[in-house]
């Protein structure tokens, strides 16, 4: 008998661990103005989900290809005659029809979808919990190892140009991330969820950061404490598990700004 | 040799020409001022100076581990990432606090280091990112219209705090202006860009009209000098030798 017998337990350490790679990327994904680029990676997923199962392969090989094909489409597509909106729109919601109809020519499966789309954090297992520790190791990693350069480029390409940065290959790697970010995390949060838990900790962060640094442990701090207090609010009032995480989160994002508020710093 | 050469670059941008045929040389310790009207590609010169924008035709020589420090025409920063102007210094790389203030106080800028960034003034903005860019005590140091927004009082305060900066330190300046008439005195060259070189040499060359420099050198502390330059297209005499040097200690980019 160990700990890990707990489903609790369990969900709890997969959610902290979503969350230790989730809050930092999400910071980037804020101040690059990148949220929906986040919800179109997530959306792309489910048509990985999809090639996944006719194609008989691991869910989180296929969500991650896919999540990268399209993190990748993206940024080589951007500044092409299209607003990145306009693109970002377009491929979400035309990968998540084709991840749908996709799933529909997939015989003998029955398919939940809402699995996919809003996650079953009770669920998961122990190898799940080594594939959502993994991963978020790999993707905070990457980000501990670049996060100068990605800093410098996300403040202004010139600047990261003129000081030997490739602005073009942090995208990369922070598409990397995404992408890697979303494979893990759809079985937790789901794909509908996980652009709130990139965004959510990170904006509610920000009052309280003067440093880049100092919003990512903030934001690592606020997303830990709406992963325990989503979980356990959801067994206490007997709600969905995922929304319950969400909620908490959009709270803690709303308690942060009335602070800001009461402290009297202007709107920003 | 030359800190940076162009050879009859050419640079396309979504099918306009922007750059046609430039040829230049920066030497080391010289300041070299471009100035040209709006759209005349001098921000792209200097982007492609860095390495930015590469050229469609031409060729682009850096010397050999040349150190760029860049001064953008304007940094936006996002509001929602918090940055103190200490963090901003230590971006990519970072820097010990001794360096970090010696550079500030270089720059004008020493009581700014716990400031957030997005709390600056024009003025004060451009400061330290003129601190940030000495911290590498670059060979080259390139300004975009650093003083874009400033008061007149401003300028002169900051043209006059680059003049003290390749006093210090010895470094080559390339400044941009879209302000034809205000060049700094202390330059060593001017550079008329308007898609083509135009002109360039001495100030006192390129602005030769004697009756408009009676109306300048003296004021504003004598940082700023005042110069016409008529846009006919009547070459001026160019006295500098427009063949690039090409040493053997230099790095190679060409384009396709």
């Amino acid at each position: 008998m160990s700990l890990l017998d707990d489903f609790m337990v369990r969900a709890i350490l997969a959610g902290l661990g979503l969350v230790i790679a989730a809050a930092p990327l999400g910071c980037f994904v804020v101040w690059r103005r990148m949220a929906y680029f986040g919800d179109a990676t997530a959306h792309a997923a489910i048509l990985g989900v999809a090639l996944a199962l006719a194609f008989n392969v691991s869910i989180f090989a296929g969500v991650l290809v896919v999540a990268l094909i399209m993190a990748l489409a993206v940024s080589s597509l951007n500044g092409r005659g299209f607003a990145m909106d306009t693109l970002l729109g377009v491929m979400a919601h035309s990968s998540l029809a084709f991840g749908l109809v996709a799933v529909s020519f997939v015989h003998g499966v029955r398919v939940d979808l809402m699995a996919y789309l809003f996650g079953d954090i009770l669920a998961v297992g122990r190898s799940d919990l080594a594939v959502i520790w993994v991963g978020a190791a790999l993707v905070s990693g990457l980000l501990y190892w670049r996060w100068s350069a990605l800093l410098t480029a996300t403040l202004n390409p010139d600047l990261a140009m003129a000081s030997g940065v490739s602005p073009k290959r942090e995208q990369l790697i922070l598409s990397l991330a995404l992408a890697l970010v979303v494979a893990v995390a759809i079985k937790v949060v789901g794909t509908l969820l996980i652009a709130a838990m990139l965004l959510i900790p990170a904006a509610a962060a920000r009052p309280f950061a003067r440093t880049p640094e100092r919003m990512a442990v903030i934001a690592m701090v606020i997303g830990g404490i709406a992963i325990f207090g989503g979980i356990e609010g959801a067994f206490a009032f007997d709600t969905p598990t995922g929304p319950t995480i969400v909620c908490v989160a959009a709270l803690l994002f709303t308690l942060a700004n009335l602070v800001r508020v009461l402290r009297g710093q202007s709107a920003r | 040799m030359s800190l940076i050469t162009l050879a009859n670059v050419n640079v396309r941008l979504g099918g306009r020409t922007v750059l046609e045929d430039v040829s230049l040389a920066l030497e080391p310790g010289e300041i070299v001022t471009i100035v040209g009207p709006n759209g005349s590609g001098k921000s792209t010169l200097l982007r492609t100076i860095i390495g930015a924008i590469k050229p469609s035709d031409g060729m682009v020589l850096r010397q050999k581990g040349l150190k760029i420090g860049y001064v953008p025409q304007k940094l936006h920063i996002d509001p929602t990432l918090p940055l103190t102007v200490r963090r901003f210094l230590s971006l990519p790389k970072r820097v010990s606090d001794d360096d970090a203030h010696t550079a500030l106080h270089d720059a004008g800028a020493g009581h700014l280091c716990h400031h957030q960034m997005t709390d600056l003034s024009g003025g004060q903005f451009q400061r330290v990112l003129l601190a940030r860019a000495l911290l590498s005590n670059p060979d080259l140091l390139i300004l975009d219209e650093a003083t874009q927004g400033l008061d007149q009082p401003g300028s002169a305060d900051f043209y006059t705090q680059i003049e003290a900066v390749r006093r210090d330190k010895g470094c080559a300046i390339l400044m941009v202006s879209h302000e034809l008439h205000v060049v700094m005195a202390a330059s060593d060259r001017v550079i008329c860009l308007n898609g083509h070189v135009c002109c360039h040499g001495t100030p006192e060359h390129v602005a030769s009209a004697p009756e408009y420099r009676a109306l300048f050198g003296n004021g504003t502390h004598g940082a700023l000098a005042l110069y016409r330059h008529e846009h006919s297209h009547e070459h001026c005499d160019h006295d500098h030798d427009h063949a690039p040097q090409i040493g053997a200690h230099t790095d190679e980019e060409q384009s396709a």
